[in-house]
Order: structure tokens, then C-alpha cells, then sequence
């Protein structure tokens, strides 16, 4: 059924709405130049006199013209690090190589000459894993000297530390994902074994280099005096050691021969869903940021947003009329057919059941499902607790954990609580998530954060015989309410890539169909659901 | 009428006469060589045989061959087109001897008009004008001086066994003739050792005037004439009718001397008199001589056509099946004026070169007349003349066709080959002609400007730029995504050998901002049409690695890919090293000598084969570090190799 949006685009909740959703997008094209501007003028003047591109046009190079690119982690380490890692020196995301999804990660030489910071190192092995899930050919544009040391028991040590990115690439490499490396600068210590451990490596004569240690370790460690070139350049790694297996002249040179290694890896993308011929929606998504209410406290009708998200503005809503505060319903994203889960209130009992209903049905018919976060939790009370709201919650976190189907998840308001495990928060493992810029994430509000801490303080106060004035209170709240606003912030967030980005609401429908279509490069498995609490 | 006819022909001459038959209900039989297996009028013909080889002699020219095709056939007539053996009394005859009709005149008008000298006389005793001149054997300079007296000034003097000018004076003056004739008469002699002259009619600004004639064997009429001035190397480049700036009187005189000409060999069919006429002071009933007489239809009958609306052919298909002349002279009248222009595959800055190639796309512009003898996908082989097709336009008045002429230019659009489509181009909007002031020697006057190669400007760069990326068509859906920046590339175009580096920067299928040699350019597509900075944008044409942007009559790219740029296979070139251990067997490298990639430089002899060394770059041999018969190991250095052999500058001028 198509749906009737009630939205009157001339209003002037209309448009201070639009001014509201402008300034918090500013913020983050702000946070996100900065992010693709890498590490300033100067290091990028460096880098162009070395005849070597910057990382985005390397990756513009290899990618089919004019490919879309859907980029992870835009703003990660943002604010972190005081500013010395901008993008978290790599650039990453999904673009089309000879027709396929691939997965890029382009190291930014610019940027403590492409060393590892902790964020890098997450955003490194977040880029494996959407690749491992959706099954991309990976692609590294390395130009990177290793760990950053002063960082290295962040780096170097742990299970999701350095270590796991050669362990991806084995483990990829083993299910036939291909792992394919061009070493366009630096590949030093750790870093050597991105190469290494490629299917197929190419190497930018007199510019790459690979080597386990450098010239200035070597001599330190046994006088050895040699230079970089003659240690591990492109001459050596073709001719003699055999680590790499191409030699480029330059850079678009490099990036051509990448190109012809994708031409030749005979991959099929897998028949998954049955695809209808894409339609606009009836309802512009231009019109978002005017229809969806500024400040996250104001309801609206989730519907508005669906509206400007599917094709025909279609929607086939199942059950609307029971549980009402979830809209669930199957519809189509240019084309590609998905369940929808939105939420559109607070999570009741039956809007739980619901929830764990539908995803039954889309894990059944094996269709995608798409989750619209704007939820502050689960309803509280005893009415609730008592008619057992916690097992019904169960129900659908247990629905969502364990479909098979792959997840999209968009926060385009809040996500509190539990309501973000129910509705497919980032420890649910959606294939993509995605905030918009006025989302807001936490355990729970700032205010009710600090109303829980300042009760119990009242509490201790008062049984010890002691009066606390609204004052006192008030001053006492205020660097929880303030640490929770921070820390909730979407750039906040996904500077430690809680998230894998933060998109424009006018450009959801292209993410949420770029995240399907790279998602639907695996094919869907069956599923078997855990136990549901009944 | 015929019920099937022969064309002994190829080309667009073949593929115009299969049209008109067509239309009569006159079936065709086309004849081709193996180089025209494939071609448009082997593909518009009722039938087609093949007559041989690609080479002329081995097909068209071959009479034998085309009769007995003919006669299999059932053909009834057979029509030659121009050149080839459409002037060959001799095919005539046997055409005849066979049985069979041809579409012609007879052959003994042929002969009449084939030998020049005779023709002349000839058309002297028909009281035709030709070019006044002195040929005798009387070298006595009074004499000579009385022959220039009575041809009238100004004279040419010419050396009788001359050549390249020597031995020729230009006399403006009686007063000047003795001095001139003692010169000319030394420098002859000096330089071929005889010093007899001849003295001829001098014309100042020559004019090539020909008259549409057409015989029933007996009575002829005249269709007006064309002005063929346009002339490169007495190659005809565009053509008109009517001629600029005639007159009635000038046309009544020029061709009733025509058809006096026709009427005096008894001429049946299409024919053209040629004139060569005095433009030095505008067009005089005094100032035209005859040439000479074609006795075939003509390249450039189709402006004719255009002003009289007669279909030539289907008038020689009439009067060869034996009917009288179609229409009385005063039945014919001229209907405004026409145009044709000749498009050739040529390399105009090579000296106008004849080129070859495929054309990977052709498409002549709406409401002009283009006569072509291929479609896209044909080739231009060097067997035949490089003819691409002939454009012509028809206008109420000279300036009216002109300007369709131009249109219909730009609007020819031609890939795979380079062609003369911009000099065309540039002689259509050449000022002299535009004022009807022509003579044959407008183009060799203004060969710089009119031969200049067009320079593509920012917009026509970036277009080819974003056709070399496949970005015009129906791109995908969402190209040039990118979550908030958008991201840059480069894009590498080669043109005239010299390679142009474009930036692009996708936005969406419908919009690309490119970077030209630090000017910015807009692509955008509204309402389905790409506009380059808020101009409609070219069309544009890619085949494989070229690129074509049809404006300015066509600007060639090639896309550069990177692959093509060698990879270096191994790390040092200067120095061959012995693949295995193994035997010397042979050296061929001496030091200082200078060597190309891929020449044998030694000879090794390991695990029973032969390995030939060859040098990995060009060079010059520096050192040969190994003898014949030495035994070596593996990775032994062998020959080395120093310096780089400069190229040769100029060397691309030269051809």
C-alpha cells in the first residue's frame, strides 16, 4: 500500500526542522573534511612531489569510473588522539571493480606516515569483517609504516590488535575471498605482511617497499649498510625474494595492473533475492530533514521516513494493527526486497512479539531486513515487568541475534537501552550500521542517568539524617548530563566506529541499497533461531 | 526498358545507379572484387558477382569477366559509372559484340573525344571556342610575334619540350614579346637543348566552367553548367550550379557551344563539356574555350540534378532502352542552386594523404543528399579511391545553399579514419567563396589557413574525457556516491601524439565537474541531453581505444590506458646475464654497436636447447664481457649494455 504522508512542507515546524538537521549536518561535513583532508597541506605536498596520489584518488583510480563508494569509518578517530589521526589514517569502504563490490582500505601516507593507531587498527579489522560477511575481494593500497609505537599495547597485543589483520587474511583467503595487496610505499615490520599474505601483490617500482625491518633497524642490529630500495624495493621483491608479483611503473600503473587481477577472479555474485525493477519513491527524501522533528524528544509518524526511503513509497505493513509502536512491513530499496523494522514509541510486550514475528517471516523467506532505530527502551513498570516484558524483549533480541538474513541497521533517532539490542545494535552484528546526524546513542539519557545517580545519592543523604537542596542536586547532575551528551553524540560515537558511519538522511536510500547490494554478495544462509522464551 | 541491368562499377557511383533502377523496377547486378565482398552495393544489389581480385586490373577493369557476368545474369545493359571503363571504346565494343546494351554513347564517340588534340580540332571545325594558341613549326620570332598578336595579350611563351616553368614567359605587352621570346628561347635551351616555343592564350584568373550535356544519338539539350573552380592539384573539391555570377547571354552562348559539340559526334547519353573561362573580369561571352569533353556521367552530376530536378540516370536507363530525350531544352529550367562537396578519407596536414581504416561510425547530417558507397563498420581499403561520399545540399539561392552546406558539414559525423571534413569545413566558410569569387587557384592561395588542424577546447576535452570513462550512456545508478566528499581522479587523453590530463570529479550520473588545463568545466544532463557549461554538448562516438567528439568536423583522442605503458621485466637492462649455466655458443654483440629491444645479442647452449639472449631496451653495446665457447654459470653477465639512442627529431614530419 502506498503510503500518505501528512507532512505539510511549507510549515514552520517544517522548516526550523530543516534548520535544525542542516546545523547538525554541518557539523559532520565539517568533522569529515577535515577527516579527508588527512594530515594538512604541508604532508600532502610531500606526498604529490613523490609522484605518488592521495589516498582518495588512488582509490578513484581503481574503481570502476564514476563507481559509487561507500565509505566506512569517514570520521573515525575524530577528536581522538588530539587531532593526529585524521580518518584514522586509512581510508576504507566498499566500490566496484570491474562490476564487483569490493572491499578498499587505502592507507594515507600523510598521516604519521600510515602507522597504526589503535582506531586504525579497528578500522582495519572492521573493514575485514564487513568483507569477510559479505564476501568482497579485498583490496590494500598500502603506504604504511607499522604500528605507531608510542601506541604499541594498543596495537600490537591483544586478540583485535595488528595481529588479526594477517589472521583475516589467511582465514579470507582460505574461503576464497581474494586478498589482493599493492604496495604503493612503505610496508614496514608488520605492515610487510599485508604483501606477504596477499593472493596477488604489485608493487610501485622505486616507490614500494616491503621489508620486516628497515635500514636504520638492520644497522643497528647487525651494521649492515644498505639502502631501502636494494633492502626490499620493487626490483627485489619481483626479481629475487618473489613477495611480490607484479612490478608497476607508477601509481595508475599499479592501480591498472589491481584492476586487471579483479578481471580475472571468475566470481559470481550469488542468486539471493528475487529483484524488481527500481522505483523513486512517490515522497522526495530531500523533504527528510523538514519532516523529521529537529529535537528527539518530539514523536512523529516513523511512516513519514518510510515513505521517503522505499520504492513507490510503498509499504506492505504486517500487523499494523497490534503493537503498534513497531511499524513492521516488507517493501523494496531499488529494487532489492527487505522487511522493515522501525520503530515508531517505546517497545511494549506485543510490539516485541511482533518484532520476533516478522523477523521469523523475513528469515524465512530469506529477505533482507532493514532496522530504523529512533528508541528510547523497553516500557518500565510493574504492569509491564509483571506480564513478563523481559521475556518478550527476549523474544526479539533472540530473533535478531540469531537470524541469518542480513541486517541493515540506520539510527535515525535514539538508540537507549535495550531498545538498541532489540533492534539490531552494533553487538547484533548488522552487516552495516548507520547514524544520522541528530541520532543520539546510550545506555540511557543523561537526564534519567543522572535522575537514577542523584536518588540514590538523595537516598544515602536522607537515611544518614542529611538534606540535599534542589541546588546541590541540580550541581551534581550536571557533569553526568554533560559527560552523557558528549559521549552520546553520533560523532563521538563513531569516531570509535560504534557505527560504521555517519550518512545524510537525503542520502539513506542510496547507503541502505549500497549496503544491500554488497551485503547480498554472500549468499543467505539458513536459519536456525535459539530457544525463544515463550 | 530493361528488365536487368549491370553496374560494372563500385562505390557510391554503383550504389546511385542500383537506386534509380530500383525505382524504375529495373533489377541490379552488382560486380565485385574480393576487397568488396562485404560492401554496400554488393549488399544493395538484386545479385552480385564477383569478378576477381582486389587490384583494379584484376576486377573492374576486366571486360571479359564483367560481359560473361552479364550474360549469367540475364542482364540486358550494362551501366559502367564513372572511371574505370566507362571511357574504353574498346568494352564498348565488345559490350555490344556481346549483344548487350551499354549505357553510354557510342564508341566512336569516345574515340572522338579521347585524343585531346583532335578532339580540339574537331570542336574548332564546330565552331566551339577553344584556347587560342600557336603549336606550328614557324619558330621565326616576327612570325611568333604576329601568332600573339592575333591569340591576343596576355601570351604564355612556352618551351615546346618544357616543364617545370623553365622556358616560359608570361607577356603582358607586344612591346614586351621580342625580349621575352630571346629569353625564354636561351633558358630552353639550355635546359632541354631545344629552344622551339609555342605560344598560348594566357588566362589570368581561370575558371573551371563545364556544361550538363545529354544525347539521344542524334539531337542533344544541355542541362546548365557547373562551376568546378574549387580545385586542389586539379582535383575537384567542391562543385556548383549554377556557376557564380553567370550570365543569361554567357549561358546561351556556353551551351548551345556545348551541345554544338554533342550534336557534332553524334553523342547519345550523359556527357559534360568542359570549359576553361577568363574570371578576370567577370564572365564574357568572349572568355570560354573548350577543354575537353567527358564523355561518362559525371562525380559531381548530382548538383545538376539538384537545380533541375532530372534524375540523370534514370535519363540514360531511357535513352540507352531506346527512347528519345525525356525533355525539350525549353522544357528545362534552373531551380535554385546546389552544392557538392567531395568528403574523402585524407590526412590533410600529411599533404592530403589517401588513408585507410574502418570506420567505426558515420552519419550524415538530415536534409542534405549524401551519396556513399559505405555505412558504418565499412572499410576504406587502399585498393580504390579514399571517397567516403559526396555531400550536396540545394538552396533557393547561392547563400541559402551555402549555409546548408555547412550545416550539413558540421553535422557529418565520421570515426575510424581521418578525413578532409574540417577543410571542407573551413572552404565553406571561406569569405572569397562566399562572394561567388572563385578561380582555381583559391585553394592553393589559402592552403595554410584552409588545411589548419582544429584545436579542441576545454568542453570537447572533457567530453572525450568522460566518454573515455563510459560515463555518457546510462552509467550506474549511483555514480560518483560518496558519503560527503566527493573523490577526484585523473583522466589521461592523447591527441596529435601529445597526451592531455584531465581531472574528474563524478557527482552523480548526470553531473560531472571536470578540470582542463586549470579551467573548470560543468557536465550536466538535463532532459536527457548532456550540456558542457549550459551549451548542448557534441556527439560523441568510442570505439575501443579512440575517442570521437563531432565538433569542429570531428576531434580524434585516444584513451590512454596505463597498462599499455611496459612494465619493466626485469630490474637492470643494461647488463644480460646468462640465464642458466650453459655454453657460449655464439656472440653477435660488438661493442659500440647499437641495438633495438629484442636483437640477439648471444647465444647460449644449455640442457641440449639454444637460448638466443636478446637485448631488453635499446642501446648501445658497451662491453662484451664473454668469448664463444666459454662455459658459463648462471647469472654470468654476458653483454652490457650503456646510453640511450636519442630519437631522431623530426622524424614524424617526414612521412
Amino acid at each position: 500500500m502506498k503510503l500518505q504522508s501528512k507532512v505539510i512542507a511549507t510549515s514552520q515546524e517544517f522548516r526550523a526542522n530543516r534548520e535544525g538537521h542542516l546545523a547538525a549536518l554541518r557539523a559532520v561535513e565539517e568533522a569529515a573534511a577535515l577527516a579527508a583532508a588527512g594530515g594538512g597541506e604541508a604532508a600532502r605536498e610531500r606526498h604529490l612531489a613523490r609522484g605518488k596520489m592521495l589516498p582518495r584518488e588512488r582509490v578513484a583510480t581503481l574503481l570502476d569510473p564514476g563507481s559509487p563508494f561507500l565509505e566506512v569509518g569517514a570520521t573515525a578517530a575524530h577528536g581522538m588522539y588530539e587531532g593526529a589521526a585524521p580518518c584514522a589514517g586509512v581510508v576504507a569502504g566498499v566500490g566496484r571493480v570491474q562490476g564487483l563490490d569490493c572491499m578498499i582500505l587505502c592507507n594515507d601516507a600523510t598521516v604519521k606516515g600510515g602507522t597504526y593507531y589503535p582506531m586504525t587498527v579497528k578500522k582495519h579489522l572492521r573493514a575485514q569483517e564487513i568483507a569477510e560477511e559479505c564476501n568482497l575481494p579485498c583490496i590494500y593500497l598500502v603506504d604504511s609504516g607499522g604500528a605507531n609505537l608510542p601506541n604499541q599495547d594498543e596495537v600490537f597485543p591483544d586478540r583485535d590488535h595488528f595481529g588479526r589483520i594477517f589472521y583475516n587474511q589467511a582465514r579470507m583467503s582460505a574461503k576464497g575471498i581474494p586478498q589482493i595487496a599493492v604496495v604503493m610505499g612503505s610496508c614496514t615490520a608488520g605492515g610487510a605482511y599485508v604483501p606477504a599474505m596477499s593472493d596477488v601483490t604489485i608493487i610501485v617500482k622505486d616507490q614500494g617497499t616491503i621489508f620486516l625491518a628497515g635500514p636504520p633497524l638492520v644497522r643497528a642490529a647487525t651494521g649492515e649498510q644498505v639502502s631501502a630500495e636494494d633492502l626490499g624495493g620493487g626490483d627485489v621483491h619481483t626479481r629475487l625474494s618473489g613477495v611480490a608479483d607484479y612490478l608497476a611503473e607508477d601509481d595508475a600503473h599499479a592501480l591498472a595492473l589491481a584492476r586487471q587481477a579483479v578481471a580475472g577472479l571468475n566470481r559470481v555474485t550469488p542468486a539471493t533475492v528475487a529483484w524488481a525493477s527500481p522505483e523513486e519513491p512517490a515522497y522526495d527524501p530531500e523533504d527528510l530533514l523538514g519532516v523529521v522533528p529537529a529535537d528527539l524528544r518530539t514523536p512523529y509518524d516513523i511512516r513519514e521516513v518510510i515513505a521517503r526511503l522505499v520504492d513507490g513509497s510503498r509499504l506492505d505493513e504486517f500487523k499494523a494493527r497490534f503493537g503498534e509502536t513497531l511499524v513492521t512491513g516488507f517493501a523494496h530499496i531499488k529494487g532489492c526486497p527487505v522487511g522493515i523494522v522501525a520503530n515508531n514509541g517505546v517497545l511494549f510486550s506485543e510490539a516485541a512479539q511482533k518484532g520476533a514475528h516478522f523477523i521469523e517471516l523475513c528469515s524465512q523467506r530469506r529477505v533482507p531486513l532493514v532496522f530504523l532505530q529512533n528508541i528510547t527502551g523497553f516500557m518500565v513498570g510493574r504492569k509491564y515487568e509483571n506480564e513478563g516484558i523481559a521475556r518478550h524483549g527476549a523474544k526479539m533480541v533472540t530473533a535478531v541475534a540469531t537470524t541469518s538474513v542480513p541486517k541493515i541497521t540506520m539510527v535515525v533517532g535514539g538508540s537507549f537501552g535495550a531498545g538498541n539490542y532489540g533492534m539490531s545494535g552494533r553487538a547484533y552484528q548488522p552487516r552495516f550500521m548507520w547514524s544520522w546526524p541528530n541520532s543520539r546513542i546510550g545506555v540511557m539519557g543523561g537526564e534519567q542517568a543522572a535522575g537514577v545517580l542523584a536518588t540514590v545519592k538523595r537516598d544515602a543523604i536522607e537515611r544518614k539524617g542529611g538534606a540535599w537542596s534542589a541546588e546541590e542536586e541540580a550541581a551534581f547532575k550536571r557533569p553526568t548530563i554533560e559527560m552523557f551528551e558528549r559521549q552520546s553524540h553520533p560523532l563521538y560515537a563513531s569516531a570509535r566506529l560504534w557505527d560504521d558511519g555517519i550518512v545524510d538522511p537525503r542520502k539513506s536510500r542510496d547507503v541502505l541499497a549500497l549496503s544491500l547490494r554488497a551485503a547480498l554478495c554472500a549468499p543467505i544462509e539458513e536459519t536456525r533461531f535459539g530457544v525463544f522464551r515463550m | 526498358m530493361f528488365e536487368t541491368i549491370l553496374i560494372a562499377n563500385r562505390g557510391e557511383i554503383a550504389c546511385r545507379v542500383i537506386d534509380t533502377a530500383r525505382r524504375m523496377g529495373v533489377r541490379s547486378v552488382a560486380v565485385y572484387s574480393d576487397a568488396d565482398r562485404g560492401a554496400r552495393h554488393v549488399a544493395m544489389a538484386d545479385r552480385a558477382v564477383r569478378i576477381g581480385g582486389p587490384a583494379p586490373a584484376e576486377s573492374y577493369l576486366r571486360g571479359d569477366a564483367i560481359i560473361a557476368a552479364a550474360l549469367e545474369t540475364g542482364a540486358q545493359a550494362i551501366h559502367p559509372g564513372y572511371g574505370f571503363l566507362s571511357e574504353n571504346p574498346d568494352f564498348v565494343d565488345a559490350v555490344e559484340a556481346a549483344g548487350l546494351v551499354f549505357i553510354g554513347p557510342s564508341a566512336s564517340a569516345i574515340r572522338a573525344m579521347g585524343l585531346k588534340d583532335a578532339a580540339k580540332a574537331l570542336m574548332e571545325e564546330a565552331g566551339v571556342p577553344v584556347v587560342p594558341g600557336y603549336h606550328g613549326a614557324n619558330q621565326d620570332p616576327e612570325h611568333l610575334a604576329g601568332a600573339a598578336d592575333a591569340i591576343g595579350y596576355p601570351v604564355l611563351i612556352k618551351a615546346v619540350a618544357g616543364g617545370g616553368g623553365k622556358g616560359m614567359r608570361l607577356v603582358e605587352r607586344p612591346g614586351d614579346f621580342a625580349d621575352a621570346l630571346r629569353s625564354a628561347r636561351s633558358e630552353a635551351r639550355t635546359a632541354f637543348g631545344n629552344d622551339a616555343v609555342l605560344i598560348e592564350k594566357f588566362v589570368a584568373k581561370p575558371r573551371h566552367i563545364e556544361v550538363q550535356v545529354f544525347g539521344d544519338g542524334r539531337r542533344a539539350v544541355h542541362l546548365f553548367e557547373r562551376d568546378c573552380s574549387l580545385q586542389r592539384r586539379h582535383q575537384k573539391v567542391i562543385e556548383e550550379a549554377p556557376a557564380p555570377g553567370m550570365t543569361e547571354d554567357m549561358r546561351a552562348a556556353m551551351g548551345q557551344a556545348a551541345v554544338r559539340a554533342a550534336e557534332a559526334i553524334g553523342y547519345a547519353g550523359a556527357g559534360t563539356v568542359e570549359f576553361i573561362v577568363d574570371g578576370s573580369r567577370g564572365l564574357r561571352t568572349d572568355g570560354f574555350w573548350f577543354m575537353e569533353m567527358n564523355t561518362r556521367l559525371q562525380v559531381e552530376h548530382p548538383v545538376t540534378e539538384a537545380i533541375t530536378g532530372v534524375d540523370l540516370v534514370e535519363w540514360q536507363l531511357r535513352v540507352a532502352s531506346g527512347e528519345g530525350l525525356p525533355r525539350a531544352q525549353e522544357d528545362l529550367e534552373i531551380r535554385g542552386h546546389a552544392f557538392e562537396a567531395r568528403l574523402y578519407a585524407e590526412d590533410v596536414p600529411k599533404g592530403f594523404l589517401p588513408a585507410t581504416g574502418r570506420l567505426t561510425h558515420l552519419r550524415f547530417a538530415d536534409g542534405a543528399r549524401a551519396d556513399t558507397g559505405v555505412r558504418a563498420g565499412d572499410e576504406i581499403s587502399p585498393h580504390y579511391d579514399p571517397m567516403i561520399a559526396k555531400i550536396i545540399v540545394q538552396g533557393a539561392t547561392r547563400a541559402g545553399a551555402l549555409r546548408r552546406l555547412s550545416a550539413a558539414l558540421e553535422g557529418t559525423q565520421v570515426a575510424g579514419t581521418v578525413t578532409n571534413l574540417a577543410f571542407l569545413g573551413a572552404l565553406a566558410r571561406h569569405g572569397g567563396f562566399a562572394q561567388g569569387d572563385v578561380d582555381t587557384g583559391l585553394i592553393a592561395r589559402d592552403i595554410d589557413a584552409l588545411a589548419r588542424m582544429p584545436q579542441p577546447r576545454p568542453g570537447e576535452i572533457a567530453l572525450a574525457g568522460l566518454a573515455a570513462l563510459g560515463l555518457l550512456g546510462q552509467s550506474m545508478a549511483e555514480t560518483g556516491f560518496t558519503l560527503w566528499q566527493p573523490m577526484e581522479r585523473a583522466v589521461i587523453l592523447r591527441r596529435e601524439g601529445e597526451e592531455i590530463a584531465l581531472r574528474l570529479c563524478s557527482l552523480s550520473r548526470d553531473a560531472h565537474d571536470v578540470m582542463v588545463a586549470g579551467r573548470p568545466v560543468e557536465a550536466r544532463r538535463v532532459a536527457g541531453r548532456w550540456q558542457i557549461d549550459g551549451e548542448a554538448a557534441p556527439e560523441v562516438a568510442v570505439n575501443g581505444a579512440s575517442v570521437t567528439v563531432f565538433s569542429q568536423y570531428g576531434l580524434g583522442f585516444e584513451i590512454v590506458d596505463p597498462l599499455d605503458r611496459a612494465a619493466v621485466r626485469g630490474g637492470d637492462t643494461d647488463l644480460i646475464e646468462a640465464p642458466m649455466p650453459g655454453l657460449v655458443k655464439e656472440v653477435l654483440a660488438r661493442p659500440g654497436q647499437v641495438v633495438a629491444e629484442g636483437d640477439r645479442l648471444a647465444v647460449l647452449e644449455a640442457m641440449k636447447m639454444e637460448h638466443a639472449l636478446l637485448a631488453a631496451r635499446d642501446g648501445i653495446v658497451a662491453e662484451v664481457l664473454v668469448d664463444a665457447g666459454a662455459q658459463v654459470e648462471a647469472g654470468a653477465a654476458l653483454v652490457r649494455l650503456e646510453g640511450q639512442v636519442e630519437a631522431k627529431d623530426g622524424e614524424a614530419d617526414s612521412a
